[in-house]
């Protein structure tokens, strides 16, 4: 006696391949999801204290990136500028705007500004500004174009498989010392500027776990 | 099986003898063929079954289920912002992420060593030693690495208290005004101020300013656990207090008379390294110091030393009198024939190195046994070559036991109208036949300055927080009189006051230390620019030129005559090697410290002989760690404590370590142990007789770490033993000392995997365990480095002890008196790695430079790596010990202080993950960026471990072995390097040198 229907078998097949590709495409719907922008934060433009333009201050005014961030060369934090770097200036011009009126009240008071964390590793990753400044990594490479961005956002997803792009190779994007804080500059020809650049700065390919985890 | 059985020593000396005394052993069960013992040393863990689910019930367990999932689920959903603070302004030497390095130094009983506290955006979070102080040259001891942590403990006091409530500052100092006011009047008579030892010239010169303007007021002074019998016995030999100083770089032959001047005391760091030094055999170097012990506890020095006597401590006085009669000093007595032999041979060894050899008496014996040392040394020109003498580096040497008791008397007759009490416990640690507590009440004016609000803080009116070292402007003077600035790294967490301001505020001169401090050093330097020189001294840690000048001693008259030896059963109280006198009770990671001999951690015991044991009807299961409760019935006073057996230990003696049992030490301290100072009186402070042993029939569970994570050697290779040791005479003969057994031959080198390839650097490891004491600086060192958490008494007595490196203790021969060596196990940065193997997430791999790492992000807890590993050197976090209490367990070091403590350069470890040794891989990318940046390679001794750079020793060396001039590649060159069970193909990273001994052909073994 058949209590099914013949057809039934067919809907078990296709029930059976479906929940393969059921499984397989909500595991590909989980991974996509992890690197999106959503979960990385990528292009996030977070509320701080201060709308601080970069695109003024860099592209407007020239100013460099180390004027502020005067740790990058020497430590492993670039450093954000205490409150006296930006009195430098603010001292003498727009010294009525309220949008500064933040900073101003940090100098009064002695009270530090509290920015937002834009760039925000895990604190099982350490990571070094200068050796890879060091080593030919532009700061546009990871950081995008600073120099554009009105209100500043995190440019990469800071994962490890992005990070581990550059350090599987990173004659794709090494580039000459003297470009490292140029928000422009774009190789002619990295294919053979990359090696070449590699060899000189003796840059290694690191990939072993306790370079960056420990 | 009884306990009497696992005690069979006639068995135990029965299999000795059978051919069996050059095996190395850890317990005194382990030859006695209990299948119990065996399963306990099997298991790593030996209770893992057991706390599943103990303690929560299944409707708990769903709750905290849900929880944790909504919880967790909820968090998952989003990043919580994190902010950054920039300075204001940025002062000009901080870069952030660079940590800089501050020289000030630590004092402990009377005497200082210098430290360079590395300092993180100003928190301080590591001590390090300063290498241009005399007395650390560049070494840290536990207590100094430890006291990081005791800086940020919240349990110190955090106000002020009157009657135990909070007060101000100023009401204090209001109601010590009018005090003040009406003892001037009288000249000062009953005001009375009880401070611990002083090393400080300043805070000496303000004690002298105050008893200018208080003739009549007295300053008492009491160490528990200081050198008053150092500077009576140099009183009794010369007349005068002087402070002896050793040199033991010079010296060929050394006696300790009872003791342990490697590990504990004034200077011991830099006569670990001088006498250390002396011990480093190699290829180029055949030659070795001499060291013979006689001590009635194993310790530090006993277990290093070439011949080791057990006797009673108080027989130590006739066995020094002997020796000094065989060496021609007037005031000896002939040896016992038991000891004729011994003593001769010594004598002659001495003789026969005149002029470079050292003979020194530890700090608990009586004065007159340092006297008969001082004068054994005089008769052999010892001084002026290997030993000599300065002024005290105390400011102001009294007989410390004598004031006290005054003090205890005045206070009682009602003499005292105002105490003042700085630093110190007395309540706690004053001898007990003094009633302090009761005098103290007596009082009509007490207050107490201490870091704690203790026992004697309770019983005051007034408490003051004091200053921790690291919070406060001082100066200390070290071994031989070299003062330090003590600097300030980091305002007072909890308010705390410095002795200076508090003695600046009785006075009334200028009651900031900083400005006490430099106007006292603006009369001393005289030099045309004070302000170079004072930031000079503060820079290098040191004050140049304070070294004390030598003074020329000449032994005056014979020797006092003989003090009288009762005989029969002694007591014989010393300080806890772990927490001290009791004043590093509240910090954790002491606490967890294994006693260096005992391996005992949390808890004290009596220690005693094995016979002893017998004879006291108490035998003990050590392994296992559950010890009969004794009675001790002490000249009218009880104790209860467990009784704990030791090999090695003299017989009929008793050493008990006091320390322990506080009531009011803080979360960590209270009632941890047994107070053992609740029987130690004035008359009897080191050396006491008369004791009755009661057994309650009770017993303790104590936590014991000796056989934990032992490498199973009856398992592994059979009839083997793994550590090498050998003598001088062997290394001559053959430089290998222990050559290669067919047994311990790789018998092939080839794996399932592809070789590496070190290209690069290749790091590794050399340890000697030559110059090893097993002191625990190191462990300390690695804990502080690796934010290593502690885990409590309940975990460590389950195997869970979380130290990344620990020191082995084996023993070989009899037990009355077996030799001791100590080898401290990390992990091994196989080559061949068993443990990488088996991870099946990859969480642990193997660097291109032979680091074996461990990803702890990686990390999902199946703990193969650590069931495979041979070593048992890793260590996995069952709960989380580090960050926030669960149900049924509370983490010990806990608070949002600690966060500021951790090293910010190691993940600190939450639950399920597996973690060990990691070479400190943090310092060597460190050192690697920079040498990259500079376009060079590291430099050798350019990484530093933390164990290696504590190590008084120099025991440890790490760097580049591919690099073939380092100094690692130096010792493994030596033919003596050896690695651990290397049969098993694992070719370890670290490897050890053997440990030698250096005997005197005239004396018989044993």
């Amino acid at each position: 006696m058949q209590i099914f229907h013949r057809s039934t078998n067919t809907v078990a097949r296709a029930s059976i391949f479906g929940a393969l590709f059921f499984v397989g495409a909500a595991l590909w719907v989980a991974a996509m999801v992890n690197r999106s922008p959503y979960v990385t934060k990528q292009g996030t433009v977070e509320p701080q204290p201060v709308p601080f333009s970069h695109q003024h201050h860099v592209s407007g005014l020239g100013i460099d990136c180390r004027y502020c961030h005067t740790s990058v060369e020497t430590s492993t934090f670039a450093g954000i500028p205490p409150t006296s770097t930006c009195m430098n200036c603010h001292a003498q011009i727009w010294t009525n705007a309220e949008l500064l009126e933040p900073v101003r009240a940090s100098f009064r008071n002695g009270t530090p500004i509290r920015w937002t964390r834009v760039h925000n590793l895990p604190d099982y990753v350490h990571f070094n500004h200068s050796i890879h400044i060091s080593k030919g990594v532009g700061c546009s490479s990871c950081h995008g174009r600073v120099d554009k961005m009105q209100l500043m956002y995190q440019f990469s997803p800071l994962s490890m498989e992005w990070c581990l792009t550059c350090h599987r190779n990173p004659e794709k994007y090494v580039r000459p010392k003297s470009e490292i804080f140029n928000m422009a500059w774009a190789p002619a020809d990295q294919a053979t500027l990359g090696p070449q650049l590699v060899k000189e700065y003796h840059v290694r390919s690191v990939t072993n776990c306790s370079a960056c985890h420990y | 099986m009884s306990k009497q059985e696992h005690l069979d020593l006639a068995s135990f000396r029965a299999r000795l003898e059978h051919g069996d005394e050059n095996r190395f052993w850890r317990s005194l069960e382990e030859l006695s063929n209990d299948e119990a013992f065996d399963e306990f040393v099997k298991k790593e863990f030996p209770h893992e079954s057991q706390t599943l689910g103990e303690g929560v019930d299944r409707r708990d367990f769903l709750k905290l289920m849900s929880a944790s999932l909504a919880l967790g689920g909820l968090t998952a959903c989003t990043r919580p912002l994190q902010q950054i603070l920039p300075y204001v302004r940025q002062p000009e030497d901080v870069i952030p992420g660079k940590p800089l390095f501050f020289a000030t130094a630590m004092s402990l009983a009377g005497s200082s060593a210098g430290v360079l506290v590395e300092s993180h955006l100003n928190r301080p979070t590591r001590i390090e030693g300063n290498p241009d102080h005399p007395s650390s040259m560049g070494a840290t001891d536990a207590f100094m690495q430890a006291s990081i942590l005791s800086l940020y403990d919240p349990d110190r006091s955090q106000t002020v208290r009157y009657i135990g409530d909070p007060a101000t500052y100023g009401d204090f100092l209001g109601a010590l005004s009018q005090v003040l006011v009406q003892l001037r009047s009288k000249g000062g008579a009953g005001l009375r101020i009880l401070t611990e030892s002083i090393n400080s010239p300043t805070l000496g010169n303000q004690f002298q300013t105050l008893l200018s303007q208080y003739p009549k007021a007295v300053w008492h002074q009491y160490e528990a656990a200081g050198r008053e019998n150092v500077l009576e016995g140099t009183r009794l030999a010369f007349g005068a207090y002087v402070n002896p100083v050793y040199q033991f770089d010079k010296a060929d032959v050394v006696v300790s008379l009872d003791g342990d001047f490697l590990t504990q005391g004034s200077g011991h760091l830099r006569y670990a390294r001088d006498f250390m030094g002396r011990r480093k055999v190699r290829l180029d170097k055949q030659e070795m110091n001499r060291l013979y012990v006689v001590e009635s506890m194993l310790t530090g020095t006993g277990s290093v030393a070439d011949h080791r006597l057990p006797m009673r401590s108080a027989d130590v006085e006739s066995f020094a009198r002997a020796l000094a009669a065989q060496l021609g000093v007037s005031g000896g007595a002939p040896p016992s024939s038991s000891q004729a032999d011994f003593v001769a041979a010594v004598a002659r060894d001495l003789q026969a190195h005149r002029g470079k050899s050292i003979v020194v008496a530890g700090e608990h014996q009586p004065p007159v046994v340092h006297a008969i040392a001082f004068a054994i040394n005089g008769a052999l020109g010892n001084a002026g070559s290997t030993v000599y003498y300065t002024d005290p580096i105390e400011e102001s040497p009294i007989p410390q036991t004598e004031s006290m008791r005054q003090l205890a008397h005045d206070m009682e007759t009602g003499a005292v109208e105002a105490l003042i009490i700085i630093g110190g416990n007395p309540v706690f640690a004053a001898p007990a036949d003094l009633n302090f507590a009761h005098g103290l009440e007596r009082v009509p004016f007490r207050a107490h300055l201490s870091h704690y609000y203790d026992e004697t803080s309770a019983l005051c009116q007034w408490h003051v927080p004091r200053t921790h070292y690291l919070e406060e402007w001082s100066d200390a003077r070290a071994h031989d009189g070299t003062v330090s600035i003590v600097q300030p790294l980091i305002a007072p967490l909890y308010g705390g006051r410095s002795a200076h301001e508090l003695l600046g505020v009785m006075t009334g001169e200028a009651n900031e230390a900083y400005e006490v401090l430099r106007g006292y050093w603006r009369s001393k330097l005289q030099s045309l620019d004070f302000e170079k020189s004072w930031r000079k001294a503060l820079n290098d840690g040191v004050v140049a030129g304070s070294t004390l000048p030598v003074k020329a001693m000449a032994a005056g008259g014979t020797l006092p005559p003989p003090t009288q030896n009762p005989g029969g059963l002694e007591l014989v109280f010393k300080s806890d090697p772990t927490i001290f006198d009791g004043r590093f009770a509240n910090n954790a990671w002491l606490e967890e410290l294994p006693h260096p001999m005992t391996k005992l951690t949390w808890d004290n015991a009596a220690l005693v002989s094995p016979r002893t044991a017998a004879k006291l009807e108490m035998g003990t299961e050590n392994y296992n760690g559950v010890s009969p409760l004794a009675e001790i019935s002490y000249k009218g006073r009880t104790l209860q404590i467990p009784i704990w057996v030791v090999p090695g230990h003299a017989d009929d003696s008793v050493t008990l370590h006091f320390g322990r049992g506080r009531t009011r030490a803080g979360n960590v301290g209270t009632a941890k142990g047994f107070n053992v100072y609740a029987i130690r009186t004035s008359d009897a402070p080191s050396l006491g007789f008369g004791a009755a042993f009661g057994n309650l029939k009770e017993t303790r569970q104590l936590a014991c770490t000796q056989l934990h994570q032992s490498i199973d050697v009856k398992t592994l290779r059979g009839e083997r033993d793994i550590i090498r040791v050998g003598t001088i005479e062997q290394f001559r003969r053959d430089p290998s000392v222990v050559p290669e057994t067919e047994e311990n031959k790789v018998r092939s080198k080839e794996t399932f995997y592809p070789p590496f390839k070190y290209e690069g650097y290749a790091w590794g490891m050399s340890i000697d365990t030559n110059l090893c004491t097993g002191c625990g600086g190191c462990v300390i060192a690695c804990q502080s480095e690796n934010n290593i958490p502690v885990v409590g008494k309940d975990q460590v007595i389950i195997g869970r002890a979380m130290h990344w490196l620990r020191i082995d203790h084996y023993y070989r021969g009899r037990p009355e008196n077996p030799e001791s060596y100590h080898i401290p196990i990390l992990c091994m940065h196989c080559e061949n790695a068993p443990c990488e193997p088996v991870c099946p997430v990859e969480a642990t791999s193997h660097s291109p430079e032979g680091i074996n790492e461990m990803t702890y992000n990686r990390c999902v807890g199946t703990k193969y790596c650590a069931n495979n590993c041979p070593y048992k050197v890793r260590r996995f976090n069952w709960y989380s010990y580090s960050e926030y209490d669960i149900p049924g367990r509370q983490a010990i070091i806990k608070g949002e202080s600690f966060k500021a403590m951790r090293n910010p350069n190691v993940t600190v470890r939450s639950r399920g993950v597996m973690e060990k040794c990691s070479y400190c891989v943090q310092r060597v990318n460190a050192a690697r960026q920079e040498a990259e940046k500079g376009d060079r390679r590291i430099r050798d001794g350019e990484v530093v471990t933390a164990c290696q750079s504590a190590c008084p020793g120099e025991a440890i060396v790490f760097g580049d072995i591919n690099d073939k001039t380092s100094r690692v590649a130096a010792r493994k060159a030596q033919p003596a390097n050896y690695g651990l069970l290397t049969e098993l193909n694992t070719q370890p990273r670290t490897t050890y040198l053997p440990t030698l001994k250096n005997p005197n052909p005239e004396i018989k073994a044993g």
